[in-house]
């Protein structure tokens, strides 16, 4: 062959090696890819959830005549209806509402961190990683509340077919319906909330690094923006648990 | 260069020197608690060997329960002790977790973290040209975590009332209840605590190597100029990720089932005339959480193989890969339809039937790219200049038991042949020799070819040979007569075959024998290989720097490479990897770093696409 053939080196592609084709450092990356995996997690979560749910009959009824039976699956806006303080008062999933809207706000102050990392102002780090780290306890202060509650159950109880009264529920018992729709409120919140832990455990770390200036030093804040990313997920996870155990 | 690196070599043998100025690292961390690739990779081959080697022996015995029921083990009893019964024979609830435990080493200890774990580790960052794993930390705690599940597992096998034997699959309720089985009660709680740690591993590996690739190519290197290697460990990784988080989800709600009371699974059970209280769980949605992960999974085990045989193939016949860009798209191909025929393992599981050909449609298509994948084999093969190394010929071997095993795919992928096939012998024989022969084969073809970049020694060729061919013919003669004794309708996983009259049972008993016989002397051979590994790693003879004439990265570093690989820069790729007897060229091979302008004679007109 001639020398005339023209070989045009493709190194100006972003695919084309020695660059980072994303433009994302591994560290992202891997936060990426690893969030992915713990949507797949959840997600067989939530399709067990579907397929027992599916399994046990729906409740038929007049929503003002529901009370609580083993027979069929419960309507969750009468199960989740108790607000702190406001004992004996029916206020369907406003406790809950306030739970989702908490965590949310967490994403937003969370979002005000990154940003204030991008700038390199460590103080306004530092502030919005506390309000994401006070959200994040608020949320899993509300979660203790509303598991005890579900735990203690209602003044009334449920009764059993033999006659007998339970109170509350656990993950073999529960006097809101079949004993399935308890344990999977359990192990499902149990397992988010396992999740905003381990967040908020992160955001502190973070947090603590930020003030005695560890980020400062290196010159930029891409941890807050991978710890970021988790925390986003967690509440992007929420909001799929929201939807499928108290809209639905 | 070279005498540098032998000061290096001196310095670690001697480590009670004290070195500040040095950048080497003291034995613990340059050895156990590693955070180089190669280093990590020869961690997951040693325990993958270790592995191995026990599922093989659990293998044996249960081939010897199936053979000669009446033999008398007794003089092995100060081994296996109470595994056996008074009168010598293996009891057959161990018979039950040996064939548990054989599956669950011979998958998931094996051919995913041995097979990947070694490979992804090795050749990720040698061959696309890195200096180590994106995450040299995350890469070794991935190690460390499969040592502890590997730990946890192997004391499953000697707690009270045995290792796990509710089948590799755990199906509950079989697995979810103590009564069930005396293997559901510790041995199942270790093994999903195993299981759990292994998924972090196999999670925290996969991160790096999809990372690794993305981010840390060199200069130059395209993902379409990657070696097939690549390509095949990429996707492997991609599944991995997507697909054992479904199996960590299974396994928590199994242990919820056992421990905590819950009844995910669990419905409607009887035992000794009690009913259980567990009530609204579904034993089949377990069935639909582990095969989403099961099916990815077989994946998992041959592609890694099927990309080490692509890169040898290509090398040893001195000729380009074929189809190249059909081979990368039928990789991709399979990966993505492995998540879509997870339920034709259970077509007679009371699913609706029109389900079951939607399945049957899916699974029937993953024939065309694994066709296409034998077809460029046997292409590269056809009138190149074949040198028939032993991982050549494990290649070839892969090759064949790859359509062998294929071909009986296609019946199993049927629902209404499967209502036949489903549970005998004849699915044990299909998917031993696609994808446990083809796999360790690809294995073998690994370790044969790279040990020289390992160990910077050469392996035995004669000795590899006689492992070649005993391998290759005692595989065939235990798994080709195993599809004759499951038409016949053997179920598997049965202790004893004699104690029943069925049908034409009988008559079946010589052909149990021989398979016997020939899974002993397969899995006797494989003791050459490990001779030939551990000797060759002292004594063999020294390696050449690129010992096969091969085109890929890994061969232009030193003999023994350091940590960082390369010593000075990265070398730049300038073109695909398979430019082997190019014409015009003088040597037979172009290495992936020699650019265009060097070799005006053998340029063509569309080289600037590859």
């Amino acid at each position: 062959m001639s020398d005339s053939i023209s070989l045009k080196s493709n190194n100006k592609n972003l695919w084309g090696g020695g660059v980072e084709p994303f433009k994302a450092s591994y560290g992202k990356l891997m936060m990426w890819f690893f969030l992915i995996s713990d949507a797949f997690t959840f997600s067989a979560f939530l399709i067990a959830y579907g397929v027992i749910r599916l399994k046990h009959p729906a409740y038929e009824g007049a929503l003002s005549e529901f009370n609580f039976s083993q027979s069929y699956w419960p309507v969750p806006e009468k199960v989740f209806e108790a607000f702190p303080f406001f004992h004996g008062v029916e206020l369907p999933l406003v406790f809950v509402g306030l739970m989702t809207f908490i965590l949310i706000l967490s994403s937003v102050t969370m979002v005000l961190a990154v940003e204030a990392g991008h700038r390199m102002d460590r103080k306004g780090v530092e502030k919005w990683m506390l309000w994401t780290i006070v959200g994040g306890f608020t949320f899993l202060g509300c979660q203790a509340w509303e598991w005890s509650h579900f735990i203690h159950g209602t003044d009334l109880g449920s009764r059993l077919l033999d006659g007998s009264i339970i109170y509350g529920a656990n993950l073999q018992i529960n006097q809101y319906g079949p004993p399935d729709f308890a344990a999977f409120f359990f192990f499902i919140t149990g397992f988010h909330g396992f999740h905003v832990f381990s967040g908020v455990a992160l955001n502190f770390l973070i947090f603590y690094q930020t003030t005695v200036g560890i980020y400062e030093k290196r010159g930029h804040y891409e941890m807050v923006e991978k710890v970021g990313l988790y925390w986003h997920f967690v509440d992007l996870v929420w909001v799929f648990v929201f939807t499928f155990f108290y809209l639905i | 260069m070279e005498t540098k690196l032998k000061t290096i070599k001196k310095v670690k043998v001697d480590h009670d020197e004290h070195h500040d100025e040095h950048h080497d690292l003291g034995f613990i961390r340059k050895y156990i608690f590693s955070e180089d690739h190669k280093i990590i990779a020869k961690q997951f081959l040693i325990t993958g060997i270790f592995w191995a080697v026990v599922g093989g022996l659990f293998s044996s015995l249960f081939r010897v329960q199936l053979g000669f029921p009446d033999l008398d083990l007794s003089f092995l009893s100060p081994i296996i002790g109470n595994w056996l019964t008074p009168q010598g024979k293996i009891d057959a609830e161990v018979y039950l977790a040996l064939i548990t435990m054989h599956g669950t080493i011979m998958v998931f200890f094996v051919l995913t973290a041995g097979l990947s774990g070694t490979f992804s580790n090795f050749l990720i960052p040698l061959q696309v040209g890195a200096r180590d794993m994106a995450s040299g930390f995350l890469n070794m705690l991935s190690y460390w975590f499969f040592f502890l599940s590997s730990i946890v597992m192997f004391i499953s096998i000697f707690v009270e009332g045995g290792p796990a034997s509710g089948g590799w699959t755990i199906y509950p309720p079989l697995s979810a209840l103590p009564q069930a089985v005396s293997g559901s009660g510790l041995g199942m709680t270790f093994w999903l605590i195993s299981m759990a740690l292994f998924i972090v591993s196999a999670l925290l590996g996969a991160l790096n190597y999809i990372t690794t690739v993305i981010n840390l190519r060199t200069e130059g290197m395209t993902f379409f100029r990657m070696p097939l290697t690549i390509w095949a460990f990429f996707v492997t990784a991609i599944l991995g990720v997507l697909s054992f988080p479904v199996l960590l989800s299974a396994a928590l709600l199994l242990i919820m089932d056992r421990s905590f009371g819950t009844s995910f699974y669990l419905s409607d059970i009887y035992i000794g005339g009690e009913a259980l209280a567990n009530e609204g769980g579904s034993a089949i949605l377990f069935q639909h959480l582990f095969w989403f992960l099961g099916h990815p999974e077989v994946y998992i085990v041959i592609l890694p193989a099927l990309g080490i045989a692509s890169e040898v193939i290509a090398t040893c016949s001195r000729k380009p890969i074929f189809g190249y860009k059909f081979m990368v798209y039928s990789i991709l191909a399979i990966g993505g339809l492995s998540f879509v025929v997870w339920a034709h393992h259970m077509f007679i599981s009371g699913m609706n039937p029109f389900l079951g050909s939607v399945f049957t449609v899916l699974t029937l298509i993953i024939a065309v790219p694994s066709a296409i994948k034998a077809f460029n084999y046997i292409a590269t093969l056809w009138r190149g200049n074949i040198i028939f190394t032993p991982a050549m010929l494990f290649s070839i071997g892969l090759v064949s038991t790859f359509i062998s095993g294929g071909v009986t795919g296609i019946f199993l992928g049927n629902s209404a042949l499967d209502i036949n096939l489903h549970d005998t012998y004849f699915v044990v024989a299909h998917f031993h020799i696609v994808m446990g022969v083809s796999a360790f084969f690809g294995l073998f073809a690994g370790v044969y070819h790279w040990f020289p970049k390992m160990f910077g020694r050469m392996m035995n060729n004669g000795l590899g040979y006689i492992h070649f061919w005993i391998t290759f013919i005692g595989s065939y003669l235990v798994f080709f007569p195993l599809h004759y004794i499951g038409m016949a309708g053997f179920p598997r996983r049965y202790y004893s075959f004699s104690t029943f009259q069925a049908g034409n049972i009988e008559s079946f008993v010589d052909l149990n024998v021989f398979v016997s016989y020939a899974a002993l002397i397969t899995f006797g051979a494989q003791f050459i290989l490990l001779f030939n590994f551990f000797y060759s790693m002292f004594r063999g003879k020294k390696a050449t720097k690129n010992p096969w004439r091969s085109n890929t990265l890994e061969w232009t570093t030193p003999i023994n490479p350091g940590h960082g690989n390369w010593v000075g820069a990265i070398p730049k790729v300038e073109r695909w990897a398979y430019d082997y007897s190019k014409t015009g060229s003088k040597e037979d091979f172009i290495p992936q770093n020699i650019p265009y302008s060097r070799t005006p004679e053998s340029n063509l007109p569309d080289d600037d696409q590859h």
